[in-house]
C-alpha cells in the first residue's frame, strides 16, 4: 500500500482554551457555559489536529437602540429593540444565538447618559433572565467606560463573563476589575499583529491569566477592508500554532456591527435595484462577513440580525462535521 | 518551485569565465533568477542542470485558460498558501451550473439573469465568469442547449456532457470558444482525455482523494494532456476544505506535479443560504473555480466582493487615479473636498458625498494608496502634496471660490495648508459617514 498522498503541518503548540461562564460549582450561577479555542490546527482542518470546540455566536443587544438602522433590522427586531431583556430572549431562544453581547451604548454622555446603576441593573437582569454567560461592551469613550464597566464587573462577580474592550492606551482599569471579579477580557488592537501581541503582554503582566484573554483584531466589513483582518488573523494563528504564546489567544470578531454599517447592507432597493432584495442583501452581507472571519479563525462572532445568526449557526454545524 | 539566485549559483560552473556576458557566475545567476536571461548563455552547463532549471521555472500549479477574448478565464499558477506571504494571483472563477433539461424558456431566463450579474466596486468591475451546462436529457436536447448558451452568452463555457457522442457534438458547436470539458464518470475519462488532447482543451474530472487524483493525472499527462482541473467534490465541507488545502500544499510545498492543477468546487446544496456559506469558504480556501446553482444578485454580490477582497494584492492596495472629480452636477460654486487615492478611502468618501446629494468636487491626492492617517504619518498627504495636486489639476479654473474641506483626522495641518495654498481651510468630519450631515450644513455658505 502506497503512502497516502498528503502534507500535514506539524504544529508544536495550540490555542488557549477560554472558559466563558461559571456554573454553580465554579462560583457562578450559569446553567450553561462555553469553551472556545484549544485548537491544534488551522480552521476546520480536522485531519491535522484537534479542534474540540465549535465557534459560538453572541447576539448584539443594546441598552439604548441605535437610531440609524436600515429597515431589514428595524423590521425584524421591531418588537424587541427597545426592550433589551425581550431582545436577548428572542435572540437566544428563537434565533439560536449561543449567548448575547450587551453593548452599553447608553452610558455615553451624548447617547443617553445612562448611569452606572442602570448598566449594572440591566446586566444583572439579563443574567437572571438567561442561563448563559454574556459579553459586555462599553460605549467606546474611555473615561465613561473606566467608570462604569468596573462597576458592572463587580455586580456580576464570579460569573466569568467577557468584558471589553481594552486597548493599548487604556487597559489597566478594566483589566484590574476583571482580574478581581473573575471575568475574561477582550484585548483590541488596530489590525496589527505586533500591537495585539504587545497588548496581550501588558494585560498578562497586570496579572490576568493568559487563558482569560481574547483578541479582537478589529475587522472591517465585507468590501470594507475585511482582507486586512483576515490576513492579520492568519498570521497570528500561524505564529500561535508555531509556539508564540502571546498570540495564542482565541479571536472575537464583531461581524454584526461592521457588516450593517456597509453601504451594501443599508441601501434601499429603489436606490440599487441591480443589487437585489434589500433585506436579504443585508443579511447575506453579515453572513458572508461572518463566514470569512470563521475561515480566518474566529472563535466568537458577535452578530446582529436573527436570520443571519440562524444561517451562520447552521453553517458552523456544517463546518464542524468531520 | 522557483529557485533563488544562490540556488542557481550552486548549479553553475563558478569559473567566472564571462562567456555569458556577466562579470561573475553569481551575477549571471541573479539575472537567471529574475528570468532576465536564458541559461543558454552559459556554454558549460550540463543537460542535468538545464533540466533542473527548466523544471524549477515551471509553475507549481498549472495555469489553465478557459474561453477566449475579453472574458477569458485564467485559473491556477498560485504560489502561496496565505495571501500575506505574497498574494493570490487568479481570482476564483465564479460560474453557474445549468441543467439542459430545464426547458428552453427557463434556460433563456437563466442566461438573462446571469448576464446582469456585473457589478462595480471601488472602481473595479467584478463579474461572474462561467456557465456550466450539464447534460440531463438526450443528446439532441443537450446540443440544442449548447447552441443556445453559445448564442446568448459570452462567458466562458464548461461542457458537462453525459456521453462521448454528446461531447463530440457539442465541440462541433463551440470548440473554438475553448470550453472546459468536464468528465462526468471515470469510465469516460480516457475517451474525453483523448478528445481534449487532440483539440487542446482543458479537462476537469472528479476523484475521491488526492491519491486517486494523482494516479489519474499521471495517466492523463502521459497521454499528453497538459491542462487539467481537479473537481474536489467530497463532503462534508471540512473534507472538501482539507482536499482543497492538500492540493495547494502538495503542489507548492512538496512540488507534487501530479496534483499541481487548479481546483474546482461545485456547490449543489439546495438551501441557498447554506450554499452561499459553503461558496464563501471555497473562495477563501483555494478553489480555482466555484460553480453555483443560485443566481440572485443579493447572493452573488457578497461572494464577488469577498473574492475581490481576498485576491487584492496585500502589498499594493487598490488605488484611484489622482484628479479632481466632480460628484453629481458639480459647478463653479460647489464645495471642494480632498481625500487620498486609497480606493477604500476614496470610494467611501465618494459614496457619502453621493448620499448627501450635495454636488461637490472631490480632490484625489496621490498618497500611493495609503489611507488618510497613514498617508499623513508617512508624509504623503501634506500641505505640499495637496497644494501641488490643486495646482496640477487647475482647481482655480474649476471653482470660483477658495474654500477647501479637509478630513477631520488631519485638522492639524489646516494652518499650514491655508498658508501654502492660499485657500480657506474647513475641517470636515473624521469619518466619511459624517459627510452627509456636514455637507447639508456647510459652514461657508
Amino acid at each position: 500500500m502506497a503512502e497516502e498522498l498528503k502534507y500535514v503541518e506539524k504544529w508544536n503548540s495550540k490555542i488557549n482554551e477560554l472558559k466563558l461562564g461559571a456554573a454553580k460549582a465554579d462560583g457562578g450561577t450559569r446553567g450553561k457555559v462555553f469553551k472556545v479555542g484549544n485548537q491544534a490546527s488551522l480552521p476546520y482542518l480536522f485531519k491535522e489536529g484537534d479542534i474540540p470546540f465549535a465557534p459560538i455566536i453572541a447576539a448584539e443587544v443594546y441598552d439604548v437602540p441605535e437610531d440609524d438602522w436600515p429597515q431589514a433590522l428595524t423590521e425584524d427586531l421591531k418588537d424587541v429593540f427597545r426592550h433589551p431583556l425581550d431582545w436577548a430572549v428572542k435572540m437566544v431562544e428563537e434565533a439560536g444565538a449561543d449567548l448575547v453581547c450587551l453593548k452599553l451604548q447608553g452610558i455615553h454622555p451624548d447617547l443617553g447618559g445612562k448611569s452606572a446603576k442602570d448598566a449594572q441593573g440591566l446586566a444583572v437582569a439579563l443574567l437572571k433572565k438567561l442561563n448563559t454567560p454574556m459579553v459586555v461592551l462599553g460605549c467606546g469613550q474611555a473615561d465613561t467606560d473606566n467608570e462604569v464597566l468596573p462597576l458592572v464587573s463587580e455586580a456580576t462577580k464570579g460569573e466569568r463573563l467577557l468584558f471589553g474592550d481594552v486597548v493599548q492606551e487604556n487597559y489597566k482599569t478594566l483589566t484590574a476589575a476583571c482580574i478581581a471579579d473573575g471575568h475574561n477580557i477582550i484585548a483590541e488592537s488596530p489590525i496589527d499583529v505586533n500591537i495585539a501581541k504587545q497588548l496581550n503582554i501588558l494585560v498578562s503582566d497586570l496579572g490576568m491569566p493568559q487563558d482569560r484573554i481574547i483578541i479582537n483584531p478589529t475587522i472591517g466589513a465585507l468590501g470594507y477592508g475585511i482582507e486586512y483582518a483576515y490576513s492579520i488573523m492568519e498570521r497570528a494563528r500561524n505564529a500561535a500554532l508555531s509556539g508564540d504564546r502571546m498570540l495564542a489567544m482565541p479571536f472575537i470578531c464583531f461581524a454584526g456591527q461592521e457588516a450593517w454599517s456597509a453601504k451594501e447592507a443599508r441601501v434601499i432597493e429603489a436606490e440599487a435595484p441591480q443589487w437585489g432584495n434589500a433585506r436579504q442583501r443585508g443579511i447575506m452581507w453579515e453572513v458572508v462577513t461572518a463566514m470569512a472571519m470563521l475561515h480566518a479563525g474566529a472563535d466568537i462572532l458577535t452578530m446582529r440580525h436573527p436570520e443571519a445568526i440562524r444561517i451562520v449557526k447552521a453553517a458552523i454545524a456544517d463546518l464542524m462535521r468531520h | 518551485m522557483a529557485l533563488s539566485g544562490l540556488d542557481i549559483y550552486k548549479l553553475l560552473p563558478k569559473t567566472n569565465c564571462k562567456k555569458c556576458g556577466f562579470q561573475t557566475c553569481l551575477a549571471f545567476a541573479m539575472q537567471l533568477a529574475k528570468k532576465a536571461v536564458l541559461i543558454d548563455k552559459c556554454p558549460f552547463v550540463s543537460d542535468d542542470v538545464r533540466a533542473t532549471l527548466e523544471e524549477a521555472s515551471l509553475a507549481a500549479i498549472r495555469l489553465v485558460q478557459i474561453g477566449t477574448g475579453e472574458n477569458k478565464v485564467s485559473t491556477g499558477n498560485e504560489t502561496v498558501m496565505f495571501r500575506h506571504e505574497e498574494k493570490f494571483h487568479h481570482p476564483t472563477a465564479i460560474g453557474f451550473l445549468l441543467d439542459d433539461d430545464m426547458g428552453s424558456d427557463k434556460l433563456s431566463i437563466a442566461l438573462d439573469e446571469i448576464s446582469k450579474l456585473n457589478f462595480e466596486r471601488v472602481g473595479q468591475a467584478i463579474n461572474v465568469n462561467l456557465i456550466a451546462l450539464r447534460q440531463r436529457s438526450g443528446d439532441d436536447g443537450f446540443l440544442k442547449a449548447v447552441s443556445e448558451v453559445k448564442r446568448s452568452s459570452t462567458l466562458g463555457l464548461v461542457l458537462m456532457p453525459a456521453t462521448a457522442e454528446a461531447l463530440k457534438g457539442a465541440l462541433e458547436i463551440c470548440a473554438e470558444a475553448r470550453p472546459l470539458v468536464y468528465c462526468p464518470k471515470p469510465a469516460l475519462l480516457d475517451g474525453f482525455a483523448a478528445v481534449c488532447f487532440r483539440m487542446r482543451l482543458p479537462l476537469a474530472f472528479r476523484a475521491k482523494d488526492m491519491g486517486e487524483f494523482s494516479a489519474q493525472v499521471k495517466r492523463l499527462t502521459q497521454q499528453g494532456l497538459t491542462d487539467i482541473v481537479l473537481d474536489i467534490a467530497e463532503y462534508p465541507v471540512s473534507e472538501r476544505l482539507w482536499q482543497l488545502t492538500q492540493a495547494r500544499r502538495l503542489a507548492i510545498k512538496k512540488s507534487e506535479r501530479s496534483v499541481g492543477f487548479p481546483t474546482m468546487a461545485i456547490v449543489e446544496t439546495e438551501d441557498t443560504s447554506q450554499a452561499v456559506c459553503q461558496a464563501a469558504g471555497f473562495i477563501a480556501k483555494y478553489a480555482g473555480i466555484v460553480l453555483l446553482k443560485f443566481r440572485r444578485p443579493e447572493h452573488i454580490l457578497p461572494l464577488l466582493t469577498l473574492r475581490q477582497n481576498i485576491f487584492t494584492d496585500p502589498q499594493k492596495p487598490l488605488q484611484v487615479e489622482p484628479n479632481v472629480y466632480p460628484v453629481g452636477a458639480a459647478g463653479a460654486g460647489s464645495p471642494v473636498l480632498v481625500t487620498t487615492n486609497f480606493s477604500l478611502t476614496y470610494y467611501t468618501v465618494l459614496g457619502e458625498i453621493e448620499a448627501s446629494r450635495v454636488p461637490s468636487h472631490l480632490i484625489c491626492v496621490d498618497t500611493e494608496g495609503m489611507s488618510v492617517l497613514t498617508a499623513w504619518a508617512a508624509e504623503k498627504f501634506t500641505p505640499d502634496h495637496i497644494t501641488d495636486t490643486m495646482t496640477r489639476f487647475k482647481l482655480g479654473d474649476i471653482v470660483r471660490h477658495k474654500n477647501l474641506i479637509i478630513p477631520g483626522y488631519v485638522a492639524m495641518m489646516s494652518g499650514d495648508l491655508e498658508e501654502k495654498s492660499g485657500w480657506r481651510i474647513y475641517v470636515g468630519p473624521r469619518e466619511a459617514s459624517g459627510l452627509p450631515a456636514y455637507l447639508k450644513n456647510l459652514p461657508h455658505e
